[in-house]
């Protein structure tokens, strides 16, 4: 599992004014970089997901910024009020600059 | 999918109260044998650096967190603000900090109207029992603040 | 020595565990026990329970849709894929997480879903074995079990297991290791006390394998097997080794009319 794995789950559809709930996980160790390699005595060094950003038809909707603290394989839930129909882009960016992206389509009626 | 309709008992919430610092004892960590971990002054360091001189209020914050963690790596937490989410008074910004921690980060919510609700979950790590401090910004510049305490225990059999 | 190891755990136990998360009475377990056999499930606070109740929340589930990836992609000289002659996993796999291990004749002893997949890519499939806790072995054999999700295990120990069984048997009550312990001082002994803050559950083999907190990712079966030898300060034996897989089958024949948990989520 060394590629980073997102998933989103939130309906396909919804009422206009409709608030949905749209939860997030994504597979990621989440090195916090204070854990000693038991062989070496080295520091592990960092490496985590450090920003995680939903945006709506190019519009930022929620962010967050990540710390060490924030557990393995992250999980991120948040609401969202469902106006009109677009096109959801969810991105995770590792401390080494890989951005993972999921794209979701909603329909609201 | 098995579903356990009684496993749905949360655990208690806690409308935060105290703003009071107390001064969290500082401990060496068998992580790293010698690393200082935060205590409330780094905290209060952190949260300048976010906030700014801003005081913050008690209250408006509903911080669920467990009284004790089933395992500290993985500490489920969820905040929720009562705000019409509109774009003359919106929840921006909720900064979570944890004071015992080896750094007191751990994480900011950056909130929109768009969202409709002031509410996220995530999981967090916790390095032992300590106090958890969650500051919210609002959109007219009123910050608020809540604090819950999470115990954190070394397991049975080396953890 | 090991009962004065309990003694002491027991006066120093905490009461953390009243503190209202626990399940504790019979009317809460739901599917979740059969008889006095009780789920690790049971033995978990609220907030853990509530990870494994969904299905996308439940970080086990990324290793399941990795096994499904799995199960489609080509591999080997024999140019197949595990769909290529399974075809749809929730059909063809669907009694193998309530009934492994079982007999192999060809083996003339136990095989496991971990032996039997890899069993399946060497002589089948032309390909390489996956490595005993390798990302694509847990997420395969998670994507296998998760099949059963909710199903009762149900081992039968035939004539031919027999042997076997009562090895695995032995070895769950045999002391071992500087503490002296047995599995079944922990987990049968004193299930349900505490173990410095943990409770200690009955060790049920029904929701391997696991994502456990600790490991902060999924682990199997004999993973646990090795760290909780570790912990009595005994030599662990290897993955896959006869000793842990006649354990494996007498432990999850212990666990029939339990609910296959694949992946569950423990501390």
């Amino acid at each position: 599992m060394a590629k980073a794995k997102p998933r989103v789950k939130l309906p396909k559809k919804a009422a206009k004014g409709e608030i949905i709930e749209i939860k997030t996980l994504i597979s990621h160790k989440m090195e916090s970089g204070f854990r000693k390699d038991s062989k070496t005595g080295e520091l592990v060094p960092r490496k985590i997901i450090n920003k995680f950003v939903c945006s709506f038809n190019g519009e930022q909707v929620f962010a967050s910024d990540w710390h060490p603290a924030v557990s393995a394989n992250p999980y991120m839930s948040f609401t969202f009020r469902a106006e009109e129909s677009g096109t959801f882009v969810f991105q995770w960016t590792d401390d080494d600059g890989s951005v993972y992206s999921i794209e979701k389509k909603l329909t609201v009626s | 999918m098995i579903h356990n309709p009684l496993s749905r008992a949360i655990s208690r919430r806690r409308l935060l109260i105290s703003a009071g610092t107390g001064g969290a004892a500082m401990a060496a960590m068998t992580l790293v044998p010698g690393l200082v971990l935060a205590d409330a002054a780094s905290v209060s360091e952190s949260m300048k650096a976010l906030i700014g001189d801003a005081l913050p209020s008690e209250g408006r914050i509903e911080l669920d967190l467990p009284q004790i963690a089933e395992n500290g790596n993985t500490v489920p937490i969820s905040i929720s603000i009562d705000s019409p989410m509109t774009a003359d008074d919106y929840v921006k910004t909720v900064h979570v900090f944890a004071e015992g921690n080896p750094r007191p980060d751990v994480a900011s919510f950056h909130f929109s109207p768009a969202c409709g609700e002031a509410t996220c979950s995530t999981r967090i790590r916790l390095a032992k029992t300590q106090n958890i401090v969650a500051v919210a910004e609002m959109s007219n510049g009123e910050v608020y603040m809540a604090k819950a305490e999470v115990k954190v225990t070394i397991g049975g059999c080396g953890g | 020595m090991a009962r004065k190891f309990w003694i002491i755990a027991a006066v120093t136990g905490l009461s953390l565990a009243t503190a209202g998360t626990a399940l504790t009475s019979e009317a809460d377990w739901g599917a979740f026990q059969a008889g006095e056999k009780r789920s690790g499930y049971t033995y978990a606070k609220a907030e853990t329970r509530n990870i494994q109740d969904d299905d996308f929340d439940n970080p086990g589930f990324l290793w399941v849709d990795t096994g499904a990836e799995l199960w489609e992609t080509v591999e080997g000289t024999a140019g197949k894929s595990c769909s290529s002659c399974h075809d749809d996993a929730a059909d063809s796999m669907a009694k193998v997480g309530v009934s492994y291990p079982v007999f192999a004749k060809e083996l003339g002893k136990p095989i496991n879903v971990e032996q039997r997949i890899n069993q399946c890519r060497t002589e089948r499939m032309g390909a390489e074995v996956w490595k005993w806790e390798s990302g694509e072995l847990l997420a395969m054999t998670v994507y296998v079990k998760n099949q059963s999700q909710g199903a009762p295990v149900s081992v039968a120990v035939t004539d031919e297991l027999m042997p076997f069984y009562e090895a695995g048997e032995q070895f769950y009550n045999q002391r071992r290791g500087q503490l002296d312990m047995a599995c079944s001082t922990c987990h049968v002994d004193n299930a349900g006390g505490q173990l410095r803050a943990n409770v200690l559950s009955q060790g049920q083999a029904n929701g391997f394998p696991t994502y456990r907190l600790k490991w902060q990712k999924v682990g199997s079966l004999h993973r646990r097997f090795r760290g909780c030898n570790k912990q009595v300060r005994a030599q662990p034996y290897s993955y896959g080794a006869d000793e842990y897989v006649n354990l494996e089958l007498y432990l999850t024949h212990r666990s029939n009319g339990l609910p296959v948990e694949t992946p569950a989520v423990r501390n």
